[in-house]
């Protein structure tokens, strides 16, 4: 065998396992109901694509080849087990692995729509919710999620095993959900592709190639999400708001790896393929005439994307977005990113009230972009005393080392000045 | 699958005779429905941890004080052992109970051999 035909079959490898892991996963959960004995099996379907592959070719379904090598491998090894023989005679009543489920792969009935709503239950912690559809569904290792959340492997492993174990004890239902609760769940399922983006995206520095994985998972996800559910608006706005966000990916940190506000950014670093794509979805959604947080979102980060420079920026209408947004979730991260729309709209003077008000809630005490946003509206205000106060403060609460440096530069900024 | 559901609500308020009335009255009606459902196994409802005693024995021999010394805000006011499909169908249940409306109602699968 050539090296070409070696490279090419292993080619074929990798993106058989970008494709279709979580649709293996996701039909051995079905058949056997052990997440375990799912991932294993898998697992050694693709290892066994990878030693077949280059002699015997790529089959003519790589998918359905995969299903069924890893069907026949999980019941191998039931076999070997007395509980395994009960539930083998179950699995041989099942459909065979090159036949689609009833309804087809796309739409509802979906293995890997399966998956996400079973891995999304609100009966699991969030970052359970998160690691659990990195591994099963995304493919992504127990160390490289660990790795990405910044967390020891073996606390990511236990994590893991956890969420399997209440899974199954606990009698999480592995389906997708009934029509009148698939609002709620599939917003939980939206909340946690959405944190997983924003996991990838909020930090910069250090791991940041892995983070920027993150993101593309994410996205990935969105896309399986919109593409399964083609018809649920909010789905759309996820993936349309994460679209928009990953366009300025280039101009969010400047070549010394510093952080660069949206204000500050060179626009023509945007990606417009990215953001003309997002304005498609955005439009497909509004058709469908059921607002959402997402979409809100979404259509505020188009105004920024559409602005050519920072000072053509339609504030207006962002503010309007936000009152409507403020409408359905009123939390106190929508209410901050509000005070900043009307200061830019209306004045600092505008803006700042809202956010002492904020502050005096006693809301994002811990939060370090609430005391940076107060300091940024008293700096335009010429409050330069209570501005490095503020910087100050935000300086303790910073998570990374880019947003300290930010805020160092803020505040270094505020003293050179002679006022 | 079997669950229990334990009905934990704050002790502290007092209610009227006609609330407290009413509260019993949406109790029963529950039980009712569950029953017609055929999904309920056992039930109780609990006295208040005023009328509880702690026992244990340490090192030293038994130990018997007043009360439960969890400084919680809600004690488990009464249970129910259900049998249903899955956890969705629990939560269901769980959710029609009224205490879930002004107290909590902890679902936990039941240990099953």
């Amino acid at each position: 065998m050539g090296d070409l035909a070696l490279a090419a079959a292993q080619a074929a490898v990798t993106d058989a396992f970008r494709s279709e892991w979580g649709r293996v996963v996701g039909y051995l959960i079905r058949v056997t109901g052990n997440w375990d004995l799912a991932e294993e099996c898998a697992q050694d379907a693709f290892e066994r694509a990878l030693e077949r592959w280059p002699r015997d070719g790529v089959p003519t379904d790589p998918g359905a080849w995969l299903k069924t090598t890893a069907r026949n491998r999980a019941f191998d090894r039931l076999r070997r087990t007395r509980v395994g023989d009960a539930k083998l005679k179950e699995m041989t009543m099942l459909t065979p692995a090159n036949q689609p489920t009833e309804g087809g792969d796309t739409g509802i009935d979906d293995d890997r729509l399966r998956l996400m709503f079973t891995c999304c239950h609100p009966a699991l912690p969030i970052e359970a919710q998160v690691a659990l559809t990195l591994r099963t569904l995304a493919g992504l290792s127990t160390p490289e999620i660990a790795r990405a959340f910044l967390i020891p492997h073996e606390t990511m492993a236990k994590r893991l095993t956890r969420a399997k174990r209440k899974i199954t004890v606990a009698g999480i239902a592995y389906r997708v959900p009934a029509a009148h609760r698939l609002g709620e769940r599939l917003h939980a399922v939206l909340v946690v592709i959405y944190a997983l983006f924003n996991e990838g995206y909020g930090a910069s520095a250090g791991e940041e190639l892995i983070r920027r994985e993150l993101c593309a998972e994410a996205i990935r996800l969105g896309r399986l999400i919109a593409e399964l559910m083609p018809d649920e608006p909010e789905a759309l706005g996820l993936l349309s708001l994460m679209l928009i966000q990953d366009s300025r990916r280039g101009a969010r940190v400047d070549a010394t790896g510093e952080l660069v506000t949206l204000e500050d950014q060179d626009r023509t670093l945007w990606d417009q393929a990215e953001i003309a794509e997002a304005s498609r979805l955005l439009d497909r959604a509004v058709r469908l005439r059921a607002p959402g947080p997402f979409q809100l979102q979404a259509a505020i980060a188009a105004c920024h994307a559409h602005a050519r420079t920072a000072g053509d920026t339609d504030w207006r209408e962002i503010c309007v977005l936000y009152a409507r947004l403020c409408d359905l979730v009123p939390t106190p991260v929508v209410l901050l990113n509000r005070a900043v729309a009307i200061a830019m709209a209306d004045g600092p003077a505008a803006g700042l009230a809202l956010v002492e008000e904020l502050e005096q809630s006693g809301a994002l005490r811990d939060y370090y972009l609430l005391p940076a946003t107060r300091a940024d509206l008293q700096r335009r205000l010429g409050r330069h005393t209570q501005a490095a106060d503020g910087y100050r403060r935000a300086l303790e609460l910073a998570p990374t080392d880019a947003e300290r440096r930010f805020l160092t530069r803020r505040l270094s900024e505020l003293s050179s000045d002679p006022r | 699958m079997r669950y229990a559901l334990l009905v934990c609500v704050p002790e502290t308020e007092e209610l009227s005779e006609a609330d407290s009335e009413r509260q019993y009255g949406e109790f029963m009606a529950f039980q009712d429905e569950m029953e017609g459902r055929g999904v309920l196994l056992a039930r109780e409802r609990l006295q208040p941890t005023a009328l509880a005693t702690t026992v244990r024995v340490r090192d030293h021999g038994l130990v018997v004080a007043d009360g439960p010394f969890a400084e919680t805000k809600e004690q488990i006011a009464g249970f129910y052992i259900i049998e249903c499909a899955d956890l969705d169908e629990a939560i269901e249940i769980a959710s029609r109970n009224p205490g879930a409306r002004h107290g909590t109602i902890e679902v936990r699968p039941v240990w099953e051999i």
